[in-house]
């Protein structure tokens, strides 16, 4: 196996670790949109179900699930879930995770405010605002090597 | 309005399953190897792929009701599950910053239920 010099290995480290950067950051903003997309989505759907209505009626469970399938919103949404988990693993291709956490953290973010802007009886108070902000920060540091 | 209960138990549903296809993506994406067509007859994978589309149906039916700024933080706590299975089965050590992580994670999600009035 040959090595390659160390100029060469920092210019590609460098350049590699912003395109995933740049990479990620962009996941966040398409895995938001998709959040509220699917909200959309199932919001048209109008089923409103618990836990203990599918043990029951098992049924339901597969009309929810041809429900989806034929929903436009639900389907672009899970078009960017897709394209998002590609382009999430060309970022990651064998590179270190732990320092991108702070990146897919924002996703918290996104989907607060574009849920106050674009969906219906949303709002954001004192303890949800705090809230995002821990699980934020929680997450951010998950990937810290200690 | 507020988000009913059952709503939150749906997405934290949804996420316990999706933990679980993490792991079996894990495993597939440990087997992999060779062609494309490798990737097919890849049973962890697709055990995987079957187990988050399991999760996001859960997931689905839990924010078809109540509000999107209460019910996606909620999935956050998936992490608890992504760190003990990262333990048990692929012998990934707790660290200082997981635990950590972890504790704050926790109390967020529950100021976001306390904000859910």
């Amino acid at each position: 196996m040959t090595s390659p010099t160390v100029f060469e290995a920092t210019v590609d480290t460098r350049a590699e670790a912003r395109r995933s950067f740049l990479l990620v950051f962009s996941c966040t903003l398409i895995g938001a949109a998709a959040q509220i997309l699917v909200k959309q989505g199932t919001t048209q759907l109008g089923a409103h179900i618990t836990l203990g209505q599918v043990a029951l009626h098992p049924g339901l469970f597969v009309s929810f699930c041809l429900g989806v399938i034929t929903n436009l919103k639900l389907f672009i949404g899970y078009v960017c879930y897709g394209v998002n988990t590609l382009l999430m693993a060309l970022a990651l291709k064998g590179r270190e995770l732990s320092r991108l956490y702070p990146i897919i953290a924002l996703t918290y973010v996104w989907v607060t405010f574009l849920s106050i802007f674009l969906l219906p009886d949303e709002h954001l108070n004192f303890f949800r605002a705090i809230g995002i902000a821990f699980i934020v920060g929680g997450v951010s540091i998950l990937g810290v090597k200690k | 309005m507020k988000t009913p209960l059952s709503s939150i138990i749906l997405v934290l549903v949804g996420s316990f399953i999706g933990s679980f296809g993490a792991v079996f993506l894990k495993l597939g994406a440990e087997h992999m190897k060779g062609s494309l067509a490798r990737l097919f007859t890849n049973y962890w994978l697709a055990v995987g792929v079957v187990l988050y589309l399991l999760s996001s149906v859960f997931y689905m039916m839990g924010v078809s009701q109540g509000q999107l700024t209460v019910l996606y933080p909620m999935v956050s706590l998936g992490y608890i599950w992504a760190i003990l299975w990262a333990r048990i089965f692929f012998k990934e050590a707790f660290t200082i910053a997981k635990i950590g992580g972890l504790t704050l994670i926790i109390v967020g999600v529950a100021l976001i239920n306390l904000g859910n009035a």
